[in-house]
């Protein structure tokens, strides 16, 4: 891969996206939007207990009142074909993915599904979950860590399903135990490294569950044709991801299913994942009409979504001019109720920009009665991050060394290991922190009474994976980009910048769509940092193709072989011999009667680690600490960021806000908070406190362009690496504030008044 | 399941439709009156998503029954624009890259206009403590806040 070094003309502008204006007027459609004729609404009957069994479920009055039109409960699932199902996170028994979307004979989580019911009207169909009787039998619920890994703790899953999978739920000292999997990664010799530091410093930290928090409840929207097959309007970050989650969990063919996109309000990971799409599609089938669920917000606060609490314990050793020598992480990661934390991300991620020598990370997978996690914006990082952002600030302090000084010292550069076993490719790391140190922000001076400034680095990498785009070319000279990939936040426009770039054509000129999974080839979900870098690479691709075919189609009309031909994007024209030229829209007016429409189309692969971009980021911030309140303010806020090549910058730069600022939610308010019962005490958007406008201020950004020679543009994917910094940032500017180390997050003003009656008395 | 005939002027014309006793003003616009513009991100006044505008006031149309809006006046996100050219703030909006997924948009549109119908030169500060009530998770509210200034300063001019 080469990247294009030519000037470029549209990458690097700011245009408005595609869908923009539908959606300031009001007219798009998002998934809750969909409306058919006829359509029955769903509603789900959840648990409201966190840990239970169920001993009997009745229907029958719902079933008698007027308007109801179908009950389902576990016994309409089928049974999985497969006992054994493949995740990200590894393999996992079948039956528990379903189970997750309706309880079987005991309930996990508070609100888990245990029936959903459809009628003609939303109030009936609340009127008819009233009316389903369920009996429990409650058990004691685990809602913390230091619950579920009890010698003596409740066991959560009792089913022996885990046996058909070696690793999961190994005993410990010879008792069942919560923990689902060990993971380990590492290299060099712990005792080696420790014997040669000069300073060992050893913490724990405790980070809270938090929600990615988008403000559109998830939904499904499910119809069947006469013919057997299905069709599912949804918010989903991937199409293709549902359609085969889907398919499996109603057993029907892949080809069966039709996945079609909605605009989606926002995912952050979480929309990866089935919830309502199944039992609106059995609801559908049972009540002979389609059927739409909407969650309300309670039901995501409760049972989607959110990321794990996580404990850290590490201990790391230096060398006394800053050299870092060894680290020893043990990472605990609550799952929620099934296994699957991104306890492996949390490894891989904590020591992301630093070379230690002598490492090793262990991550145990625990569950508990909680909901199932999912991905929010580079999955298990922060937590993990936040331990070795603020240990390396008392390493600082404790060698009196800058605190970028110190993380200077010690950043990885191409080829050196990472914490996982890769090597890393070209890396930006001493870019941004020659960024952050030259930044006026790091240079200003703080006199004001208690206000601290922090700074933390933060390491994620953009995903890769398959993408695919055709294009098709209009007589006018315009052109419709079709890709597979969901737009969430703008996508749209950086795919057609980059098609519009590879054809020298005005951006306005491209059309760009999302295509449905009958529509467009297999494309991987829009999550993981990775569809401005893949599905880009894909569209640049179609667009040479596009080239390549008319290159042939202008030789053939001026009789000349094809190699005599060129297509050059800095002026959109094929060059041919004797120079002769023709502009690509007066090709495109040309090719109807000389052979018909040119469609170019792409499918890439792009997996290979030093392809796919690393990125790292590093935030300053400065706080306010009220003594009398506990309250922290944030005062200044900048970001820095090796964003590679930003194609469009304005939405890079508001990814890097909108990351920043959920990282301030996690650092300061954001919180499960749990009743001993295993309910939540805090779903609504009242108590489970996002930043709002009034909690922050402008949230500055720096744009560092360190190309990724992998990608023909120098992408490299950006959505994820903010999230990760603001945690460890706030935990020491907190410190340079007031003196008070933190070690649990969220920093709330209790929090923060106990730490400074503790440190005072 | 009683309904009623509910009568209201809905962005300049007299709507008349058939409700539901128990709906919101929400329920009411969004599948009974058509108008998908409102959004339920929480239904209980938290989000903003479902801001309109009421006889001149901004209400959470989630926390309001339909019922209460009988013979009113509603300007929804769908009124916003004028037939041939956007809102200064759709266009800031636009322009400044204020939105990623646009689920709260239109809430933060129908705020913010009341916020500049009634103090055109907000300053900063007034901005963050007025958009308050509206959550929006894609963009750490900077290019919001950013839009909203742009819209003033272009209406004033």
């Amino acid at each position: 891969m080469t990247t294009v070094e030519r000037p470029l003309t549209v990458i690097g502008t700011n245009p408005v996206r595609p869908d923009g204006v539908e959606k300031v007027i009001g007219s798009a459609i998002y998934g809750a939007d969909v409306r058919l004729q006829d359509m029955l609404h769903g509603r789900v009957k959840r648990s409201p207990y966190g840990h239970a069994i169920i001993k009997r479920i009745d229907a029958s009055k719902a079933l008698a009142l007027p308007g109801v039109s179908a009950v389902i409960t576990f016994e309409d699932f089928p049974a999985p074909t497969d006992p054994v199902m493949q995740t990200i996170r590894g393999p996992m028994p079948a039956l528990w993915d379903v189970e997750r979307l309706m309880a079987r004979r005991k309930v996990l989580f508070k609100g888990q599904p245990v029936a959903a019911v459809c009628a003609t009207d939303p109030h009936l169909a609340e009127d008819a979950l009233e009316l389903i009787e369920v009996d429990y039998e409650v058990l004691p619920a685990v809602v913390s860590l230091d619950d579920a890994l009890a010698p003596d703790a409740p066991i959560l899953h009792d089913d022996g399903l885990d046996g058909l999978i070696d690793d999961l739920f190994q005993p410990i000292d010879g008792k069942p135990s919560n923990v689902a999997r060990t993971i380990e990664m590492g290299f060099g010799d712990l005792e080696e490294g420790f014997t040669s530091s000069d300073i060992v410093i050893e913490r724990v930290y405790e980070t809270g569950m938090s929600h990615q928090g988008y403000i559109e409840p998830h939904n499904g929207t499910a119809v069947w044709n006469k013919d057997g097959k299905l069709t599912i309007w949804t918010s989903t970050q991937g199409a293709f991801g549902h359609r085969q989650n889907i398919a499996r969990i109603l057993d029907i063919p892949l080809g069966h299913v039709r996945v079609i996109p909605t605009e989606i309000g926002g995912g952050f990971g979480a929309k990866n994942v089935v919830y309502l799409e199944p039992l609106a599609a059995l609801l559908a089938k049972k009540g002979g009409k389609p059927v739409q669920i909407t969650m309300n917000r309670a039901e995501v606060l409760e049972a989607t979504g959110p990321t794990s609490g996580a404990r850290t314990f590490i201990k790391l050793g230096a060398k006394r001019d800053g050299t870092l020598v060894a680290a020893d992480i043990r990472l605990e990661y609550m799952a929620g109720a099934y296994p699957g934390s991104p306890v492996a991300g949390g490894a891989r991620c904590a020591l992301g920009p630093y070379l230690v020598p002598h490492q090793r990370i262990i991550g145990l997978d625990v569950v508990l009665n909680r909901p199932k996690v999912a991905a929010y914006r580079a999955p298990g990082a922060p937590a993990s991050a936040f331990a070795v952002e603020a240990v390396l600030d008392e390493l600082a302090e404790l060698l009196s060394i800058d605190p970028m000084e110190l993380r200077e010292k010690n950043a990885v550069v191409e080829g050196d290991p990472r914490s996982d076993g890769a090597t890393h490719g070209s890396v930006g790391t001493r870019e941004v922190i020659a960024a952050t140190v030259a930044h006026p922000h790091y240079r200003s001076e703080i006199s004001e009474p208690d206000v601290g400034r922090g700074v933390a680095m933060g390491f994620w990498q953009n995903g890769g994976g398959e993408s695919s785009a055709y294009a098709n070319v209009h007589a006018d000279g315009t052109v419709t980009l079709v890709t597979g990939s969901v737009d969430i936040g703008g996508q749209r426009a950086a795919l057609a910048m980059q098609f519009a770039e590879t054809m020298g054509i005005p951006y306005e000129n491209v059309n760009s769509l999302v295509g449905d999974t009958d529509t467009i080839g297999f494309t991987g979900n829009t999550g993981g940092s990775r569809t401005t870098f893949a599905t880009g690479w894909a569209a640049y691709q179609a667009a040479l193709d596009i080239r390549a075919q008319l290159e042939q189609r202008v030789a053939s009309l001026w009789e000349v072989e094809p190699d005599q031909v060129n297509y050059d994007p800095t002026d959109a024209s094929i060059h041919g011999p004797d120079d002769q030229l023709m502009s690509f829209v007066e090709a495109a007016s040309r090719l109807p009667g000389s052979g018909g429409n040119i469609q170019g189309r792409a499918n890439v692969v792009s997996t290979s680690v030093g392809k796919i971009g690393a990125c790292f980021g590093a935030h300053i911030v400065d706080v306010h600490v009220d003594r009398d309140t506990g309250k922290v303010s944030i005062l200044r806020y900048t970001a820095l960021q090796d964003v590679g090549r930003a194609i469009h910058p304005a939405y890079v730069e508001g990814q890097i806000q909108g990351g920043a600022v959920q990282g301030i939610g996690m650092a300061l308010n954001e919180d499960y908070i749990y009743n001993s019962d295993g309910s939540m005490a805090n779903a609504s958007f009242l108590d489970y406190r996002m930043p709002v406008t009034n909690d922050v201020p402008m949230i500055d950004t720096v744009l560092v362009e360190v190309p990724n020679p992998g990608h023909p543009y120098g992408v490299r994917g950006v959505g994820e690496v903010p999230i990760v910094p603001p945690l460890g940032a706030i935990a020491n500017a907190i410190y340079d504030a007031v003196g008070v180390r933190i070690t649990e997050l969220p920093a709330t003003p209790s929090l923060i008044l106990d730490e400074l009656e503790t440190s005072s008395s | 399941m009683a309904r009623f005939v509910l009568k209201t002027n809905i962005n300049g014309e007299e709507r008349e439709f058939l409700a539901d006793e128990r709906d919101s003003l929400l329920d009411a616009l969004r599948e009974r009156a058509g108008l998908m513009g409102a959004k339920e991100g929480c239904n209980n006044g938290n989000c903003g998503a479902c801001a309109v505008v009421l006889d001149g006031r901004l209400v959470n149309s989630c926390c309001v029954m339909a019922a209460e809006v009988d013979n009113s006046e509603i300007t929804t996100i769908e009124g916003l624009a004028e037939p041939d050219s956007l809102h200064p703030l759709q266009e800031t909006f636009l322009e400044n890259a204020a939105l990623q997924c646009g689920i709260c948009t239109p809430g933060f549109l129908m705020s913010a206009k009341a916020l500049l119908d009634s103090n055109p030169n907000p300053t900063e500060h007034e901005i963050r403590w007025w958009l308050a009530g509206n959550l929006c998770r894609c963009t750490g509210y900077d290019k919001i806040i950013r839009a909203v200034q742009d819209a003033a300063e272009r209406i004033n001019s």
